[in-house]
């Protein structure tokens, strides 16, 4: 556990004296959000009906920005062999790289949901669960992305190839975080919603660093 | 000491592959299958040509769907195979993974562009299906969303497989990643039951009766039958080629390091001289 937190401890200082990737994850997402208003119309309507699941598509493909480095530069120096000589079973290094990209990629679109809701006039009532989502999902996109990354790893086009395997299986997660932030901003619950999307990142949660570990095991 | 003649290590000796890598001999694999695969191919034109003739031409029209029932003959062996093909990369990637059998690795290489086909037309077929009969080419319906999932799975699949200079990484990392997807089948087959949308639930796999006529029924089974067979012949035949053009590769680069060597003995005398 400890070597766990080092690993984890490292990968956060590196990301601190970069905060420039982190900070062009949170701005692409804004600026996501801020393309919808030009091309559906200001209508405030329109835009609230849009908002939940542009929020969603938005901070994905935020997040999924920073993944195709996320083992290649310690591929190339050779620092993800050391990583694997540790000690640290090799699924323990993938989780600490997904739970190290949630914190430096997910949870600062957290603090952006605020501005992007606001510009897609998402009601306010509706805006605690669109964080709930948000975080949840960036969470599932985090861990689905680094067994992305970890298969994709020293493949030709990797980059192009990432999303292509991530995306069509983060679809659930679009579904129930967009239904949940739909549910409140009708005045609804949107507990169930989120409970499912829970349970997914429950699922997540063991196996994607399983099978990001065993990928990485090859080589 | 001579290696030859050394006193065997102590303890048993190591387990022969047994049954499992009896197969994993390409000379042998290339026989069998060699044999196989011109029964398997007539045997699917066989079944083939009789169930498309019979779901085709002559079975009756349904009396609400018309005429647009014979789409679903081409349609549901699709579906059935894109989830069952599926099911066996799934098994393939296990023994590629947990018995590092060679040829789970080829198999599973070349049934994935025949699988993102077999999905591609499913989609293609219930689409042109679902204009007439429900109005719209494509509803964001749980079944067909899944099925679209198990379509991007296959392609991502047959990419993985490619992108890697060293083949057996490749063959590796497409095992895991099609154990990843296959979460994805049990979501495809349970669809219908789990959300109540616009696509129907199982009609022929009820526990009690199938809810199709026999009129329909047979012709659309035998379709079924000989489209697993067509799937199985080109699945086979393509492994073949795969595993020839490997041959043919190992012995283009024998043959190139055989014309090279005389001419860098050469070189490395000249700069020696």
């Amino acid at each position: 556990m400890k070597a766990w937190l080092a690993l984890l401890a490292r990968e956060l200082r590196l990301a601190l004296r970069h905060p420039g990737d982190s900070l062009a994850a949170v701005l692409f997402f804004v600026l996501v959000a801020a393309l919808f208003p030009f091309g559906i119309g200001p209508a405030p309507e329109a835009l609230a009906r849009l908002a939940p699941g542009a929020l969603l598509a938005a901070a994905l493909l935020a997040a999924l920005l920073p993944l195709e480095r996320m083992f290649g530069a310690d591929a190339e120096d050779g620092t993800l062999d050391q990583l694997l000589l540790s000690g640290l079973g090799p699924s323990a290094v993938a989780a600490a790289k997904a739970a190290a990209h949630w914190l430096t990629t997910g949870l600062p679109l957290l603090l952006a949901t605020p501005v992007a809701a606001a510009m897609l006039n998402l009601p306010v009532p509706a805006w605690p669960a669109a964080m709930a989502a948000l975080g949840m999902a960036a969470g599932f996109l985090s861990l689905l992305g680094t067994a992305g990354a970890a298969l994709t790893l020293g493949a030709r086009r990797g980059g192009v190839l990432l999303p292509l395997l991530v995306l069509p299986l983060a679809i659930p997660a679009v579904i129930f975080g967009a239904a949940g932030i739909e549910a409140a901003a009708a005045g609804l619950s949107p507990a169930p919603y989120l409970l499912l999307l829970g349970a997914l990142l429950a699922a997540a949660l063991p196996l994607a660093p399983l099978a990001a570990g065993a990928a990485l095991r090859v080589e | 000491m001579d290696t030859a003649d050394a006193p065997p290590l102590a303890g048993p000796a190591p387990a022969r592959g047994g049954s499992l890598h009896r197969f994993a001999n390409p000379g042998r694999f290339l026989r069998l299958s060699g044999r196989v695969l011109p029964w398997l191919s007539a045997a699917s034109l066989l079944v083939l040509a009789v169930g498309v003739a019979w779901g085709l031409f002559f079975s009756p029209p349904d009396w609400q769907q018309g005429e647009t029932v014979r789409l679903l003959y081409i349609h549901v062996p699709m579906a059935w195979l894109s989830m069952g093909g599926y099911v066996g990369l799934a098994i393939g990637s296990v023994f590629a993974l947990v018995w590092r059998h060679p040829l789970a690795d080829l198999a599973c290489r070349e049934l994935s562009p025949v699988g993102a086909l077999v999905t591609a037309l499913c989609l293609a077929t219930g689409s042109l299906w679902g204009k007439p009969m429900w109005g719209t080419w494509w509803v964001w319906d749980a079944r067909l969303t899944s099925v679209l999932v198990l379509f991007f799975l296959w392609l991502g699949h047959a990419a993985l497989v490619r992108a890697f200079d060293d083949q057996e990484r490749g063959a590796r990392m497409g095992a895991i990643l099609a154990l990843i997807g296959a979460v994805n089948v049990p979501v495809v087959k349970f669809s219908v039951d789990w959300w109540n949308t616009l696509h129907q639930p199982a009609s022929v796999t009820r526990i009690n009766a199938p809810g199709l006529h026999v009129d329909i029924l047979y012709p659309l089974l035998v379709c079924a039958l000989g489209f697993t067979l067509a799937f199985a012949a080109l699945v086979l035949a393509r492994v073949r080629a795969a595993v020839m053009e490997r041959r043919i590769r190992t012995l283009q680069l024998a043959a190139a390091r055989r014309a090279e060597s005389p001419a860098m003995q050469a070189a490395a005398r000249g700069v020696e001289g």
